[in-house]
């Protein structure tokens, strides 16, 4: 039977713990559902740390055990939010110990989101907090085949941390998000994080319409990779649309048009999250852009 | 505590503190770019431990004000030098200054600037290898929120963790009363570590390591005082104990007076040439 993403995260988490000695570290693992069924059920085994509830210096807990040791440590922050606290010591030190002095710290850290009624913090993405910051990876896959490019990267490069931000919307996801790059389009929509489920909506509502649309998948964020064919895209259409499931105002949609704007000349405008708190009530929300609006910023760029 | 043991707390002592000097020295002179933070007057501490550990037998995790650390625990002086002074032909290209030195040869580990993150680095680090670890923090880096759960965490899982905290009541200025009511010591105990208040006599901070079981969490804080404040600007008071002076006076007073004079004079002979 195919895998969905979250049994895969799990294949992989217990091949790690039985073939490299790996250990899992976090708050609440053993909890009900064992973090969304990405966690391998392995009540008291030694490799499964169960942290305090102290997420700052579970960072710190979690960055001396990656210091300079070959053995695998994967860290668990259960919501994404979270990592205004725990990503203190990955920031400031796990990503600079092999730069300023020589000593790897290949410390792996899933950070996953969600959203819907639950408010600023465990709601939305909040990887804009680690992109700026050198010496850190970060990669926000949805599918198997991204999440384990991630999981390759990181032990490919092995001196710095990975941060790989998921979402519980991908956990049951079985199939790859596809980019689509067709001929004579005339918009291209580069999508980041959750809201490419909304992006891939949208495009197939353009398709019943007969408008023509170029889509992308972008999870590589640092280092940033760009899909295969997206300069070539935008060459032709002359315009892209960039959506997010993080804030736009200062945040990575600003950046990544910024960076496109420099290589080519083209309209683009971004769609992320409007710049307000997430309440804990649907009326409150502050969601990823829905497939609606990501049609109707697209109309707005094709006028 | 034995005759040689003692005599080595002293010649580690004596060397840290002209290194000290050195710095200082080359600091007033300008010769020194980045803020400096000296040891002085606190140098039993870290001579103390490295003779009862031994050199390279331990993961070292402290902050700024470490020299004293790195060369206590065997680092090599003129690294050291060359760290402090940003020399570029350095390991690190001169990135460390003296607020961040590291050593991986004697497994002494870099610092990020934030105040006490080391103590939970090295509880992880610890827990990850199975291995004792020291750790350095001040009396004002001790009060960081992650340095206490960090304490509650190696006291709970028996993390033989060494935590040093230099007392000298003071951060920046700022006496301990202003900031605080708690005591670090009773704190930890309340999170099942060891812990004791005590002052740097190396006799006592030798009989508290010979009690620690070395597989749990030992807290201890020291009570010091610094000569010099950060950029040999000032000092703790006008007549700051000395106990460098006070431990050399004992050597004199059981005999041994011609060993200490020996070690005064080599000691001499390689900080000259150090900073020659």
């Amino acid at each position: 039977m195919e895998l969905d993403l979250a049994s895969e995260i799990r294949r992989r988490t217990e091949e790690l713990i039985y073939q490299r000695d790996a250990v899992v570290m976090g708050q609440c693992l053993s909890a009900v559902g064992w973090v969304g069924g990405t966690v391998p059920e392995l009540p008291n085994h030694p490799n499964i740390i169960e942290l305090s509830m102290a997420d700052v210096a579970g960072g710190g807990f979690a960055v001396g055990a990656a210091l300079d040791d070959e053995r695998p440590v994967v860290y668990i922050v259960r919501y994404q939010g979270f990592l205004w606290y725990n990503a203190i010591s990955i920031v400031n030190y796990a990503a600079k110990s092999f730069e300023l002095f020589g000593v790897p710290c290949p410390l792996l850290i899933r950070a996953i989101a969600m959203e819907g009624s639950i408010g600023p913090v465990a709601g939305n993405y909040h990887l804009s907090l680690l992109l700026r910051m050198p010496g850190v990876n970060v990669f926000a896959p949805m599918t198997k085949n991204e999440w384990n490019f991630a999981l390759d990267f990181h032990f490919n490069d092995y001196k710095r941390p990975t941060v790989i931000g998921e979402h519980r919307l991908a956990f049951p996801l079985k199939e790859e998000l596809v980019n689509y790059h067709g001929k004579k389009s005339r918009i291209t929509i580069l999508a980041v994080g959750s809201a490419r489920l909304s992006a891939s909506k949208a495009f197939q509502m353009f398709q019943k319409e007969g408008v023509k649309v170029d889509l992308f998948h972008l999870f590589k964020l640092q280092p940033l990779i760009w899909p295969d064919g997206l300069v070539e895209s935008i060459a032709v259409t002359g315009k892209c649309l960039i959506v997010d499931s993080d804030y736009a105002n200062w945040g990575p949609s600003e950046n990544l048009g910024f960076k496109l704007s420099k290589v080519l000349k083209c309209r683009i405008q971004v769609l992320g999250l409007p710049r307000r708190s997430a309440g804990f009530s649907t009326i409150t929300d502050n969601l990823s852009p829905s497939p609606q609006q990501i049609v109707e910023a697209a109309r707005e760029l094709l006028t | 505590m034995n005759e040689f043991q003692k005599l080595e707390i002293f010649r580690k002592s004596h060397f840290i503190r002209n290194f000290e000097l050195g710095i200082a020295s080359l600091h007033s002179a300008g010769k020194i770019n980045v803020p400096i933070y000296l040891g002085i007057g606190q140098e039993s501490i870290a001579a103390t431990l490295s003779v009862f550990f031994g050199e390279r037998s331990i993961p070292i995790f402290a902050q700024h004000r470490a020299h004293s650390y790195f060369i206590a625990f065997g680092g090599d002086s003129l690294d050291l030098k060359n760290q402090i002074i940003s020399n570029p032909e350095t390991w690190n290209l001169g990135s460390g200054g003296s607020a961040s030195i590291s050593d991986k040869s004697i497994r002494m580990f870099g610092h990020s600037g934030l105040m006490g993150d080391q103590v939970p680095i090295a509880v992880g680090y610890a827990m990850r290898k199975g291995e004792r670890v020291l750790s350095v923090v001040g009396d004002a880096s001790v009060e960081e929120d992650y340095v206490l759960a960090s304490l509650a965490f190696a006291g709970s899982n028996s993390i033989p963790l060494l935590l040093i905290c230099e007392d000298n009541d003071l951060s920046i200025l700022t006496p301990k009363k202003v900031r605080r009511t708690w005591r670090v010591e009773n704190v930890a105990r309340a999170f099942d570590c060891q812990a004791a208040d005590i002052t740097d006599n190396p006799e006592e901070i030798w009989s508290r390591l010979i009690d620690w079981n070395q597989s749990s969490c030992l807290v201890l804080n020291i009570r010091t005082t610094r000569h010099l404040w950060h950029a040999g600007s000032g000092r703790d008071s006008e007549n700051p104990a000395d106990t460098l002076s006070e431990f050399r006076d004992s050597l004199l007073s059981v005999g041994l007076e011609n060993q200490v004079l020996d070690i005064e004079q080599k000691n001499n002979k390689v900080i000259e040439a150090l900073w020659n």
